[in-house]
C-alpha cells in the first residue's frame, strides 16, 4: 500500500498540444490508401488513430480511427471498417508497429476480396492524410504525494491527461503511461501503477478516464 | 473582470491557464496580420476579435489594411470565385491591375512583424518584401478545386511563404511549404453570440414586422451567388407546400465584395410578392442577426461553396437544427443525423427542413449535439491556441516539439 507522505521525485504535469499539419496527400481507392499508408510520415498514422480522441470528447459517434471511418461511410465497405475500427490499439507500443497492424489488415483484405481495390471514392471525398505536431509544456502543478496528485488531476485539462496516458505511451513510447509509472517507482504502489496501465484508454472519453483513474486512486489508498 | 477571464466560465480556468503558457513563449515577438478590409465578412470578423484577445494575453498582435480601388476589389472578387472553382473570365489587364495596386501597397505598407500574417490573397503579394522574418499565408478560401490560372499566378506568391494554413483537408495542395490545417472559430461572448433576452429577440422580430405565427426558417449570409439565396427561396416554396412557414434571409455587405448589391436585387425581384419571405440588408448588426438566428425554427446554409460558413456553427452554438450544403468547411461542424443534416441539392434541402419541422423532438436533439460539438471544436479559445501553436511551429520544424 502506497505511503501517502512525501514520495520520493515528485510528478510534474506536462500538457500537449497539436497542430494539424496537411500533406496534400490523398487516397480515392482503397489501393492508394494502402500504398500511401505505407510510406506517410508516422505522425499521419498517429495523426488518423488518435484525432477522435479529442475532436469527439465528449461523445463519440465515429468509429474510433479515421481510416475505418472512411473505409466504412465513404467507400461503403463494413466489413474492412469493422476490422480497421476493431484494432486494438493499447496493444501496440510503437507507431511502427501500429502501421504493420493497419496495413497487414488491408492487405489481406484487398488479397480475399480482389473486387474492392475497383471502389472509387468521389470527387470531394477522397482521404486526405494529415500529420499531428505535438507541443509538450510544462504546467505549473507538481505532485508531492497522492493527494495532491489527486488535487491535480481534478483541474488540468484533458489535454494533459491525454499526454500522460496517451502520447507518452505510443508515440514518445515509453511503454507505460506515465501515471502508472510514477505510481510505481515513486510511490512504490504496484498494485495501483497497474491497475491503471491495464486499463483500455481507448474506450473512454477523456473526463470519463480522469474519473476512472481518480477513482482507481482513492480505492487503493489507505482510509 | 478581464476580457479573457471572461470565457473561464465556458471553457474552463486550465484552458485559460494553458493559453498563457503559449503567450509566454511568443514574448517579444511583433505578429502583423494584414488583410483588406476590416469590416464585412468572416476574416474582420475574427480578426476583430482575435486581436484583443492575443493582446490581452500580451502577445504583440497588430492589424493593418492594404488599400485597393474599387477595380482591385472587381478583380479580386473574380479571384475569389475563380478559387471557388467558379468559372470566371480574367483577362491580362485583371491580373495587371492586381499587381500595379499590389505594388503600391508594397512601397506605402510597412511589413515591420516578426511573423507577417497575410489573409486572403488580396495582399499576396506583399511577401516580395519578406527580409529575415517569417510569412504566412491564410487561405480562407475553399481552394479544393481552384481555377488552374489564378492559382498558378498565386502559387508564384504562396510558395515564397514559410507557411500556408486552410480551413479543411480537402482544402491542402501540393506545396512545397508547411501547410497547416486550422478551423476559424466564433466567439461565444461576441455580440453574435452572446445570450439574449427573449426582450431583445421579440424587439428586432417587431422592428422588421416578422410575426411569430409560424414556424421561421433563416439563412444568414451576405448576399452572394455562392450562397444561393435563389435556391433558398426554392427550398421554401417546396417546403411551404406541406408545411406554413416564414423565410428570412438576411445579411450585410462586405466592403471588398462589389457583387452584393445586384445579387440583393435579384433576390429581393425573386421574392416579390410573398408576405412571408422577408429579405433584409443589415447593416452590420450582430445583435439583429442574434436574435433572427435565435428566433428561428430551423436554419438553412445552402451555400454551393464555402471557405468555412461560419453561420454554421454560429447557429449550432444556439443549439439550433441546421441543415447545410455538404461543401467547404461544413461537414466538418456537421456529422451527418448526429450534429445537424447535410444536403447536396434543393430537393434535399427542403427534405431536410421538413423532416426537422414535423419532428420537434429530433431537431432539438441535433441542436444540443451541435452546440457540445461547437464547444469543443469551433470556439475562439481553441482558435487562439493553434494560432499561437502556428507562431511558435515557424521556430521548430519538428513533429514532436519540448517549449
Amino acid at each position: 500500500m502506497a505511503e501517502t507522505g512525501k514520495e520520493r521525485e515528485p510528478f510534474k504535469f506536462h500538457t500537449r498540444m497539436h497542430l494539424s499539419e496537411l500533406t496534400g496527400l490523398k487516397a480515392s481507392t482503397l489501393g492508394q490508401l494502402l500504398e500511401l499508408m505505407k510510406v506517410v510520415n508516422g505522425s499521419c498514422i498517429y495523426h488518423h488513430t488518435h484525432r477522435f480522441l479529442q475532436q469527439h470528447q465528449h461523445l463519440s459517434p465515429e468509429p474510433p480511427n479515421d481510416f475505418a471511418y472512411w473505409v466504412t461511410e465513404v467507400m461503403g465497405d463494413d466489413e474492412l471498417g469493422e476490422k480497421l475500427a476493431s484494432i486494438d490499439i493499447i496493444q501496440f507500443n510503437t507507431i511502427r508497429s501500429l502501421r504493420e497492424k493497419l496495413v497487414e489488415v488491408i492487405e489481406s483484405y484487398l488479397a480475399e476480396n480482389p473486387t474492392a481495390k475497383i471502389r472509387f471514392a468521389g470527387e470531394g471525398d477522397e482521404f486526405h492524410f494529415v500529420k499531428s505536431v505535438s507541443f509538450i509544456l510544462p504546467t505549473k502543478y507538481e505532485a508531492y504525494d497522492l493527494n495532491g496528485f489527486i488535487d491535480i488531476l481534478n483541474k488540468i485539462t484533458i489535454d494533459s491527461i491525454y499526454y500522460h496516458i496517451f502520447e507518452a505511451r505510443l508515440r514518445l513510447e515509453k511503454n507505460t503511461n506515465d501515471f502508472s509509472n510514477w505510481i510505481m517507482n515513486s510511490v512504490g504502489d504496484e498494485r495501483m501503477a497497474r491497475e491503471i496501465s491495464q486499463l483500455d484508454p481507448y474506450t473512454f472519453t477523456l473526463e470519463g478516464l480522469r474519473d476512472k483513474v481518480i477513482g482507481i486512486i482513492k480505492r487503493g489508498m489507505p482510509a | 473582470m478581464g476580457k479573457i477571464d471572461e470565457y473561464i466560465p465556458i471553457v474552463g480556468q486550465p484552458t485559460i491557464d494553458d493559453l498563457r503558457l503559449l503567450a509566454e513563449r511568443l514574448k517579444g515577438k511583433v505578429i502583423q496580420n494584414i488583410n483588406s478590409t476590416s469590416v464585412g465578412g468572416g476574416v474582420a470578423e475574427i480578426l476583430n476579435r482575435m486581436i484583443p484577445l492575443l493582446r490581452g494575453f500580451e502577445v504583440d498582435a497588430r492589424w493593418d489594411l492594404i488599400k485597393g480601388g474599387e477595380q482591385f476589389f472587381e478583380v479580386t472578387k473574380k479571384f475569389h470565385n475563380a478559387l471557388h472553382g467558379v468559372n470566371v473570365e480574367i483577362s491580362k489587364k485583371d491580373f495587371d491591375i492586381f499587381l500595379e495596386t499590389s505594388r503600391r501597397n508594397m512601397e506605402e505598407l510597412d511589413t515591420y512583424g516578426d511573423i507577417v500574417f497575410i489573409h486572403d490573397p488580396q495582399p499576396v503579394v506583399l511577401v516580395d518584401k519578406r527580409k529575415e522574418n517569417k510569412w504566412i499565408w491564410r487561405c480562407h478560401v475553399d481552394v479544393s478545386e481552384p481555377d488552374r490560372a489564378v492559382w498558378g499566378f498565386l502559387r508564384g506568391f504562396i510558395d515564397k511563404y514559410d507557411a500556408a494554413v486552410f480551413s479543411a483537408p480537402a482544402f491542402s495542395q501540393k506545396l512545397p511549404i508547411r501547410q497547416f490545417l486550422i478551423s476559424p472559430s466564433i466567439d461565444p461572448l461576441s455580440d453574435k453570440n452572446k445570450e439574449l433576452s427573449q426582450e431583445t429577440i421579440d424587439s428586432v422580430l417587431r422592428k422588421y414586422e416578422i410575426p411569430k405565427d409560424k414556424a421561421i426558417i433563416t439563412q444568414i449570409s451576405r448576399f452572394d451567388r455562392l450562397k444561393d439565396p435563389l435556391g433558398v427561396l426554392k427550398v421554401y416554396r417546396q417546403v411551404k407546400r406541406y408545411a406554413d412557414c416564414r423565410l428570412i434571409l438576411a445579411g450585410g455587405g462586405a466592403s471588398d465584395d462589389p457583387e452584393s448589391a445586384e445579387v440583393l436585387l435579384e433576390v429581393k425581384e425573386a421574392a416579390k410578392g410573398d408576405p412571408d419571405i422577408h429579405v433584409l440588408l443589415l447593416a452590420q448588426n450582430d445583435i439583429e442577426i442574434n436574435a433572427l438566428q435565435r428566433a428561428s425554427t430551423v436554419i438553412l446554409q445552402k451555400s454551393l461553396r464555402e471557405g468555412f460558413g461560419l453561420t454554421v456553427s454560429e447557429a449550432l452554438w444556439k443549439a439550433k437544427p441546421v441543415v447545410a450544403s455538404n461543401v467547404g468547411g461544413i461537414p466538418l461542424q456537421i456529422a451527418h443525423k448526429y450534429s445537424g443534416l447535410l444536403c447536396h441539392s434543393i430537393e434535399g434541402a427542403s427534405f431536410a427542413v421538413k423532416q426537422l419541422l414535423n419532428s420537434p423532438e429530433y431537431a432539438r436533439r441535433l441542436g444540443e449535439n451541435g452546440k457540445e460539438h461547437v464547444r469543443n471544436n469551433f470556439l475562439i479559445t481553441r482558435h487562439l491556441k493553434e494560432y499561437m501553436l502556428l507562431f511558435l511551429s515557424l521556430y521548430h520544424p519538428e513533429d514532436v516539439v519540448y517549449l
